[in-house]
């Protein structure tokens, strides 16, 4: 029997393994919705493209594994792009397919057409064209290897509709792919190993400094090893969260334009700066050239673009973080060395307590009073006890999510770091949700985020999907708004969104929960009924208080010892 | 400082694309680029001028193997090797100053491979400074028009010792 390509795409994600696809049908990609009518796959239908890759990478953050999102051509692709954006900035494995015009009609500006190679060829980590139904299940191997391989990435198909229409008798999908140009480095190099735990062994002012790479790599248990074993402090950065246990005494929370004082102290002081699977960004450094001033660096990174990229980096390794740290575990002393090493930081241990009694981390709640935004973050955390995978818009709600709640696991903190994507948290808890249906999923939300993608609220009612949404309502774009009022005199240009919809309301018309606190001693009974709610999606809407700011701040261009402090 | 790069990539309709895309994305400068088929029809070779500090370098020859497509990059700065370029120079000649114009070819063993009542059409192969001086030599007589193509670079082989 003769099998089109459209069944075959499905067969191949199956022997992929693929389990659920994120998808919104159209014009070109028919004949696959057509095969997946009686197909043994599960479908998640959403209400905008955007919303399927978001949900796709929230699926993929929560698991490890790739995100898989299916769309028609012309808007159906382009409307990908800024999920595709956020998924190659954070570098989290998604497999995007999408429709295409017929081969012959490709660049005749046919209807419904895009070049969406074209579009995403520099935001994803590589994209194809499948122009003959006989190369399809080959690249659709290697459009799973290469977004789940080195240095993980979005990866795009683009499938023209007569691929999926053309027929053949006999296909067979490739067990191993090889790439000749494409071979990532997994093992770190033995000599600069040795060279990094000689030198590690040498400071007095040690800091680890973890990114997204950790989580990625499922390195939390080695770093842990790692800092414990050297009683070395540890920061991460906002993807790093989780990959170093929140609640340890050796965690000194965030680094950064929003990190705590301890973090970006001990940076700014540290005689060695270990980079753990992180990048450099301009938001942890901040004034570059005054960044870790007095640090040898040893950088541990599977991206060699990622090293000496922005900080003259003394020791490189380059290769996966899981093997690396534990390459670099292997080589430590033995116990009487390492004790020696460990206690000789006890003077760098009491200044870091010492910045710790200082400046914590702070606001103040008065009872009765406006509810503090912290406050709501500080209440999930109590009523979840920590056990709850967290997804985060962006702004003042994501910060305050990175702050307040202790993250002890990897992948149960869920936030578009790179590209900043508005609209990111709400669809990515769906995604999260349906990866992962017993837990506790809750997106952290501004009002103004929210509604960025606020259309999914009909996806997780239709799938049931028991997401928390907490809204801290402060009717503006709040980081904007405070940015204006620090550094532009107040001036309040189009941040005030006080025009919205009532969110209890709206909750209601889609057929969710709508519950709302306007004061503090509200805040854990709405918490409660939300957490009972089993069967559909919550919106808790926290009306917080206005002018509450993020701090402490690194304005941009400063040097991280240089923070507005609470 | 000038940089002279060979890029070996897979021979696919979209890799010129990635490549250029990438050094526009990054800022990166491209002063002149030659591709063309090599022995193996499957691979392509881009010569890439560019300039920039070491940690520009650094970061474009990192960046470009990161391409799923690039297989390997060379970058000949510090080796011994043998750079050409082509130029067509169309230059206005007359009965009086034909003789001088071909001299000049001649001297710099170029060629004439086209003529008409007006003017020649001069080829000349060589570096980079070579097609200047030609150029500037020929100048006076009033350039038409002037086509050149890229750099290519090939690797000197080891002299015996």
């Amino acid at each position: 029997m003769k099998k089109n390509g459209a069944l075959i795409f499905l067969e191949c994600l199956k022997k992929e393994g693929v389990d659920t696809i994120f998808g919104f049908p159209g014009g070109v990609v028919l004949p696959i919705y057509d095969a997946l009518y009686d197909f043994d796959l599960n479908h998640i239908l959403v209400r905008h493209e955007q919303g399927a890759v978001h949900m796709a990478d929230g699926y993929a953050r929560a698991t490890g594994r790739p995100g898989v999102v299916l769309v028609t051509s012309g808007p159906g692709a382009t409307n990908t792009v800024t999920g595709i954006a956020t998924a190659y900035m954070d570098s989290i494995p998604v497999v995007v397919f999408t429709g295409q015009v017929p081969t012959e009609l490709i660049g005749n500006d046919a209807f419904q057409e895009a070049d969406i190679v074209g579009i995403t060829r520099p935001c994803t980590k590589h994209n194809y064209l499948v122009k003959d139904i006989k190369d399809l299940p080959r690249i659709i191997k290697e459009a799973f290897y290469i977004a789940t391989t080195g240095r993980p990435g979005p990866v795009l198909v683009d499938l023209p509709k007569d691929v999926l229409t053309a027929e053949v008798s006999e296909y067979k999908y490739p067990d191993k792919v090889h790439i000749e140009s494409y071979q990532p480095t997994y093992a770190g190099h033995p000599g600069q190993i040795k060279k990094a735990v000689d030198f590690i062994l040498k400071s007095k002012r040690p800091v680890i400094y973890a990114g997204g790479g950790v989580v990625l790599s499922n390195a939390a248990a080695e770093l842990k090893a790692l800092a414990t074993k050297l009683n070395i402090p540890a920061t991460t950065t906002l993807m790093g969260l989780g990959g170093f246990p929140g609640t340890h005494p050796l965690f000194m929370g965030m680094l950064g334009m929003h990190g705590t004082y301890t973090a970006n102290m001990s940076v700014t002081n540290t005689d060695c700066l270990i980079a753990v699977g992180a990048r450099f960004d301009d938001r942890v450094t901040g004034k570059i050239d005054e960044f870790a001033p007095y640090a040898g660096i040893v950088h541990i990174d599977i991206d060699p673009t990622s090293i000496s990229k922005n900080v003259k980096v003394d020791i490189p390794i380059v290769g996966d973080v899981k093997n690396v740290l534990k390459e670099l575990i292997r080589h430590l002393p033995k116990a009487n060395a390492l004790k020696a090493y460990a206690g000789g930081l006890s003077e760098w241990h009491a200044q870091i307590k010492k910045w710790n009694a200082a400046h914590k981390l702070s606001y103040r709640q008065v009872p009765g009073g406006k509810i503090k935004p912290q406050y709501v973050i500080e209440r999930l955390y109590a009523a979840t006890k920590g056990d709850a995978i967290i997804t985060t818009e962006v702004g003042q709600n994501q910060m305050w999510a990175a702050q307040f709640f202790k993250y002890d696991k990897p992948r149960t903190f869920i936030s578009s770091g790179g590209l900043g994507t508005m609209g990111f948290g709400f669809p990515a808890a769906i995604g999260a949700q349906i990866a992962m249906p017993g837990k506790t999923v809750i997106g952290i939300a501004g009002d103004g985020s929210l509604q960025m993608n606020i259309q999914e609220l009909a996806t997780a009612v239709q799938y049931k999907l028991p997401v928390k949404i907490a809204i801290l309502n402060n009717m503006v774009l709040g980081m904007v708004r405070q940015w204006q009022e620090f550094f532009f005199n107040k001036r309040y240009s189009h941040t005030c969104i006080s025009v919205a919809p009532d969110f209890v309301k709206l909750a209601d018309a889609y057929g969710a929960v709508g519950l709302r606190a306007t004061a503090p001693e509200e805040v854990d009974r709405v918490i409660k009924e939300a957490l009972a709610v089993k069967d559909r999606p919550v919106l808790m809407d926290f009306k917080v208080d206005q002018f509450e700011p993020v701090l402490p701040m690194v304005p941009a261009g400063q040097p991280l010892n240089k923070m507005l402090l609470v | 400082m000038r940089h002279t790069i060979s890029v070996l990539v897979t021979n696919e309709f979209g890799v010129l694309s990635r490549i250029s895309g990438l050094f526009s994305g990054r800022g990166f400068n491209i002063e002149s680029l030659s591709v063309a088929e090599t022995m193996d029809p499957h691979i392509s070779r881009m010569t890439i001028v560019t300039s920039g500090d070491e940690k520009v370098l650094e970061q474009i020859n990192k960046q470009l193997n990161k391409l799923v497509n690039v297989i390997k990059v060379y970058d000949f700065t510090g080796e011994e090797h043998i750079e050409r370029e082509l130029a067509l120079i169309k230059v206005s000649a007359n009965p009086e100053n034909r003789a001088e114009i071909l001299s000049v070819v001649d001297i710099f063993r170029a060629k004439v491979v086209d003529v008409s009542p007006r003017s020649y059409t001069v080829e000349i192969t060589g570096d980079e400074e070579k097609i200047r001086a030609i150029t500037e030599l020929l100048r006076p007589f009033g350039i038409k028009e002037i086509v050149r193509t890229g750099r290519i670079a090939m690797a000197r082989s080891p002299k015996q010792r």
